[in-house]
Parts: C-alpha cells; structure tokens; sequence
C-alpha cells in the first residue's frame, strides 16, 4: 500500500512463456528461493520480491505465471494478463516489464514480447538461457535484436549471475514512471494478428541470425526411447520401482542413527531429571511423540531427492505423455498429470497447480482427487507400520519386500484416484474434450545447487512442522492423556482415566468394525492435522500407556507386539484414502472459492477409508 | 542442420495431409489450423496458434503413442508440444524433403 504513496516504489514485472527461466531470475534478482524446475507451470501464483540496485533504488519484483499469450485460456494464465492490465483487486499494473525469452526458442518466445509491446509500457527483453544456446551453436546478435524490437536486450543464463548485473543496470537506468499507471487495456489478438506477429518474428530472426531449426537434438534421441510405445512405460515403471526401493534400502543407517540419538537422549534425560511431571512431559510428551517422527527424515529426503531430479531434467512432462492415454480413458485432462503428480510430494502444491487446468470442471475432477495422491506427509505412517510387520527380507531375486509393498500402496493411490474420477466421468462431472497441449522441454541436467536448495527446503518443512504444529499436539496430547489423573489403588495404566483415555474408547466403539483399538483412534485425531502427527502421537500414547519404568522409545517393536496383522493393514489402508489434513481442506476451500467442494470431499474420503479399511480387516481376519 | 525454408504457402494443395498421416521423423510445415471442421471445441484452434502452430511453420512428429498411435508429440519449429488426437486434428500439413546440409 505505501507504494500508492507520493514517492512510488517502482514495480517490475517478469513475464514470459512457460519454462523460459522467469523464476530461476527471479530467485536471483531478489535472493528468493522459489520453487523452479524445468516443465511449464511450476509458477501459478505471483510472487513478490524486493531489490535495491547500486544506484539506491529500490524496485518492487513480480514473478509471474508462464503465458502464452495474454489472452488468457487457463487460470495461472489469468493471474498474469490480470496483473499486466492492473485488473487485480488493489493492486497497480506494474510500471515496467522484464519479458523473459529462452533464447533456444526464440521463435515461439519472442511472439509474447510483440504482444507485450503492443501494451506500450517500458520492456527490457533478458535473452535467457544463453549458454544452452550457444552450447546448441545458436549465436543470437543481441544488440540487433534489440535494434528490431526497439527495446534493451540483455544475454542473461538464469541459473548463474551472469547478465544479472547487466539487466540491474539496465533497470536502474530507465526512468521510471512519476504516477503509477492504474489500468491497461488490452485488445485480443485476432488469428491474422498472431500470424502477422509470426511474420515479423520470422524476419527479426533472420536478420539476427537465428532463423534455424534444430536437427536431431541429444533430447530427441533420448525421446525416442522414453517415449518409445513400449520401452517408454517400461522405462517409467523402472524408475518408479527404483525409487520406492531406495527410500527404504537406503534409508537404514541414518534412520538407526536418529533412533539411537533420540533413545540415548531420553536415557541420558531420564537419568538426569529428578521425577518429576515436567519429566514425564519431557520423556513421554515431547520426546515419544518427535523422535518417532524423525526417525522417517531420511526417507522423506530420498523420496524428494528423486522427485526433484525427475522434475528439474525435463523427464516429467514425458511421464504425462506417455500416461495420456490412461488419463483420458478416465475422463481426465491430460493436464491433470503433474498437479496430481505434485501431490505425492504435498496436496496442497497439487491442488494449487490445477490452476494450468484451462476447463473448470476438469480442473475440479483433478481438484477432488488430488489428495488420493499419497502426499509426504503418509509417508512416516506407512513406514511405521510397514518395518513393524513386513519383515525385512528380499523376494523374486533381490527386491526388498518392504519397498514392494510400499510401491503397492501408492499404487493403490493412483488406481483409487483413477476409479473416482472414472465415477465422476460416468456420472457427467467431467468429459468432453480436455486438453493436453503440453510442452514438452528439452531435458537438462538437474543442477546440483537447485537439488540442494530443494532438499535443504524439505529438511526445512518437515522440521519446523516438527517444531511447531507437531509439538504443540503432542504437549495438547500429552496433557489430555495425563490428566484426570488416576484414582488412587486404580490398576491398569493412567492413560485409560484421563481425558484422552474416554475419548479414545468412545471412539473405539466407533473404529472396532475395522480393527482399531483405542490406542489408533485416539491417534487419528490429531493425525486430521498433519498426517504424520498420527505416528508421533501412537508414540506418545503408547509411552504413556506402557507400565513401569522401561519405556522403550521406539515405536515399532512396541506396535508389533500389540497389533494383529489384520489391524496393521487395515490402518495401512486406512491412510490411503485417509481424510485429509485440514490445510489441504482450506486450500480446496479457497481454490474453490465455495465450502461446498471441501465437504464433499471430507465425506467422500471419510467414506472410503472406511470402507476400504473395513474389507481390508475382513478379508485379513478371514485369512489368517 | 535443417535450415529454415521461405514461407511455402503456395504449394500444391494436393500434398497436403492431416497432421496425424505424417510419418513420424518426416519434416512438414504447417498449412492451415482450424478448429471449425473437426469435432474439437472453440478455442482449441486459437490455442493451437498461440503455441506457435501457425502456417508455414516446420513441424515434425517426435514420438506417438501405443493405442490409437496417440497422443502424439509434435515438433513445432523450435518447441515440442504433447498433443491429444483431437488437438493434432485440427492442423493439416504439407510435407517436405528435408534439404541436409
């Protein structure tokens, strides 16, 4: 707001096709870490950063969503051509324009810059992505170029400094506006203005010398075997197995190293502190609750280093190609597959990135589903269980039995989300023609500082959920879980007399069809919060409900010896469906905009869980 | 290197095909896209231009899927687009030699 104010700070807007480097510049520009990874789409919010340059002048920047034109097809879209033409609610149309081009692709890209020219506001144009460029012989005149367009260029390569400070410069010399410009009109661009445009694009690129078209490229001879009818799914099912199998295979011995940290810390922490109920918070509240959730760190990072390598190399667009058809036999549009894609890491991104979604309905199917995605956050649950019942040991030559079955609960995910919206296609919610129209970007190496950002940023998530939202359930845990305290001569635990203990043998009334004992419902509770709560919290109840004063820290013997195995699938089950955490509820609501979306859901999944879990312990029961 | 031709409009109107009868590897250029006489929706045409699929463009098909040979993946100049088989109806094509160098 104090923008509005007599001495405006000058606001910058970086715009440009999808995947060009907008936000790797971005994170540059203004030392922002923002999420960048190479397919079209990643941004679909604007994001605002801040910059000072040599000159003293500080300047307002706003990354954008990647657009192709500015008349708008899809909501990420709308966000960009609102903001250009100053039609969002309170805010100015920026001042000046930053159009950020991949200088491989000039040909498509520099369509965006004529139409952004036709705005009449002050541009510069970054020519970014100038080493692949020239690595591909593409040997751009830049001070030509400019020459054409009437406008600076500036040779910029996104990941690297390189041409940053040129552009700043650029920035800090243009005189920028006295009154901030409100409003823009705009008008569509007709058929024969787009063809007309390629024309002058065509000839700008001769004269500059970059009328070329690539012959084979390294990419097109990897596409021919990734995207290859039948090697291509195969190469696909291999590397998702892959993975699966190395989030458990490699996460032991950090996983035993946090174990042990965390039970050498309780002991030395027990030996230390006088008996007191400050103790038992400390050793049974806190550290039962956290430690249990630490212990699946390790496997959250490799998940994530293997989810940030696919996503930076260009591979996952592919992974949509060659999935298309699955999608479309079940009503979804082909853009559904990275939202719903983004979800294994957090629903939340996913449900987010349907904005690239151009049909609502489609984007609404794609919306409800999302959360069968198995998200991070279900991770912690599955490994709990999955190391205290399925024995460690290798089956068909080599393949850990306990990645397999891993693989097959995410599996079960993806066929779940595929069965609902398969329900909504028949019952008219969605169909009809949806687009795919997906760009598929040359594949690059991951950059090792970008993996590192990205993993650095998870650690970053998961501990502070640790610290706060996870820490605070447990003290609320432990604290219901110990008071009323238990009359005096009472047998059994004390947990069974407090708050807690009522609670969770009302509701075992409610979960006993489907195998769970008190000890699981109460966990679910705040389990609605973030999902993993629900280990830490199984830790904290159980370290309450153990009697005596051998209170083991880990959490997995002690489930192995007092669930059966039908309870332990059935739960298993139960988290596949599960309801969602309520931030992923208020991210519904408001991509939504209507409470109604939000509820269907809740009950839908609620449903299910139900449901599943309740055949799953039928069936188990019956077998064993 | 396959060097840009001159805009090549004028061709025989008999060559000319649908998108999805080029032979996948075989160099093309663009000769007209409408979304008017397939079943598509509006807009997809538009769409399809503002992408870059625009007459005289060269256009060559990268990969195609195993059923139906869809969704197919489509070089446009200098990008490459995933298209669905409705979207590739829209553009008809007219192919060409390629002129190596």
């Amino acid at each position: 707001m104090d923008a509005a104010r007599s001495a405006p700070i000058p606001l910058i807007a970086l715009v440009g096709n999808p995947n060009c480097g907008k936000t790797a510049l971005f994170n540059i520009l203004t030392g922002s870490r923002q999420k960048v990874a190479n397919y079209a789409g990643v941004t679909v919010e604007r994001k605002e950063g801040s910059l000072l340059t040599p000159s003293g002048l500080r300047i307002r920047i706003l990354d954008l969503p990647g657009a192709y034109s500015l008349d708008p097809l899809t909501p990420d879209e709308q966000v960009t051509a609102d903001v250009l033409l100053g039609r969002r609610a309170g805010e100015t149309a920026p001042d000046f324009v930053v159009c950020v081009t991949d200088a491989t692709n000039l040909r498509q890209n520099l369509r965006l810059v004529l139409s952004l020219k036709r705005l009449g506001l002050p541009m510069v144009v970054a020519l970014n992505m100038t080493d692949i460029a020239r690595r591909k012989g593409i040997v751009i005149d830049a001070d030509r170029l400019a020459t054409e367009l009437g406008m600076p260029v500036v040779e910029t390569v996104g990941v690297k400094t390189t041409g940053v400070r040129e552009l700043i410069k650029v920035l800090d010399a243009t005189p920028m506006p006295e009154r901030q410009v409100q409003t823009r009109s705009w008008q569509p661009l007709s058929r024969a203005d787009i063809e007309q445009d390629q024309a002058e694009v065509r000839r700008i690129l001769g004269v500059v010398g970059a009328d070329r078209l690539d012959g084979v490229t390294f990419s097109d001879r990897l596409d021919a075997l990734v995207l290859h009818p039948l090697l291509g799914p195969a190469i696909l099912a291999v590397i998702l197995f892959l993975v699966f199998q190395a989030v458990f295979a490699w996460a032991q011995v950090p996983m035993d190293a946090i174990k042990l940290g965390v039970a050498s810390f309780g002991d030395w922490l027990g030996a230390a502190l006088p008996q007191s109920l400050l103790k038992g918070l400390l050793i049974d509240g806190i550290l039962a609750g956290i430690g249990s959730v630490l212990v699946f760190l390790p496997q959250i990072i490799i998940l994530f280093f293997f989810i940030l390598i696919l996503e930076d190399s260009g591979y996952l667009p592919r992974a949509a190609f060659l999935l298309d058809r699955v999608m479309g036999s079940v009503g979804l549009s082909g853009r559904a597959f990275i939202p719903l894609l983004s979800s294994f890491a957090c629903a939340i991104p996913g449900i987010m990135a349907t904005r690239t979604i151009q049909n609502p309905r489609d984007r609404l199917a794609t919306i409800m589903i999302a959360p069968l995605m198995t998200c991070s956050a279900r991770l912690p649950v599955y490994a709990l269980i999955i190391s205290a019942f399925i024995p460690r040991r290798t089956v068909w030559g080599g393949l850990e039995l306990q990645g397999v079955v891993l693989f097959a609960l995410y599996i079960a995910g993806v066929a779940s989300a595929m069965a609902v919206a398969f329900v909504l296609k028949l019952s008219g919610k969605s169909g009809g023609f949806q687009a795919l129209m997906l760009e598929l970007p040359a594949y690059h190496w991951p950059n090792l500082r970008n993996l590192g950002i990205g993993l650095w940023q998870r650690v970053e998530i998961f501990m502070s959920r640790v610290g706060t939202i996870i820490l605070a359930l447990m003290v609320i845990l432990w604290a219901l879980s110990s008071f009323p305290a238990p009359p005096p001569g009472a047998a059994g635990p004390a947990i069974q007399y407090s708050i807690a203990g009522h609670l969770g043998a009302w509701l075992a009334v409610l979960f006993k069809p489907i195998g769970f004992n008190w000890q699981i419902s109460i966990a679910l509770v705040p389990g609605l919060a973030a999902r993993e709560v629900a280990v830490g919290a199984l830790g904290t109840v159980y370290a309450l409900s153990a009697t005596g004063d051998d209170v083991s820290s880990a959490l997995t013997p002690l489930i192995a010896q007092s669930w059966s195995l039908p309870t332990a699938l059935s739960l298993l089950a139960w988290y596949v469906f599960a309801p969602q955490c309520l931030s992923t509820l208020a991210t519904v609501k408001r991509e939504t905009n209507s409470w109604r979306y939000p509820i269907i859901m809740a009950a839908y999944l609620f449903a299910l869980a139900y449901l599943g879990s309740w055949i799953t312990f039928r069936i188990a029961t019956a077998l064993a | 290197m396959l060097v840009a031709q001159p805009n090549p409009i004028g061709h025989s109107a008999s060559a000319e095909i649908p998108l999805m009868e080029l032979p996948p590897g075989a160099s093309a250029r663009v000769v007209s896209v409408s979304g008017a006489d397939s079943e598509a929706p509006a807009g997809v045409g538009r769409r399809l231009a503002e992408l870059g699929f625009l007459p005289g463009e060269a256009v060559r098909i990268v990969a195609r899927g195993l059923l139906a040979r869809a969704p197919i993946a489509v070089r446009i100049g200098t990008g490459t687009f995933a298209l669905r088989l409705f979207e590739a109806a829209c553009i008809r094509v007219c192919p060409e030699q390629p002129q190596l160098r």
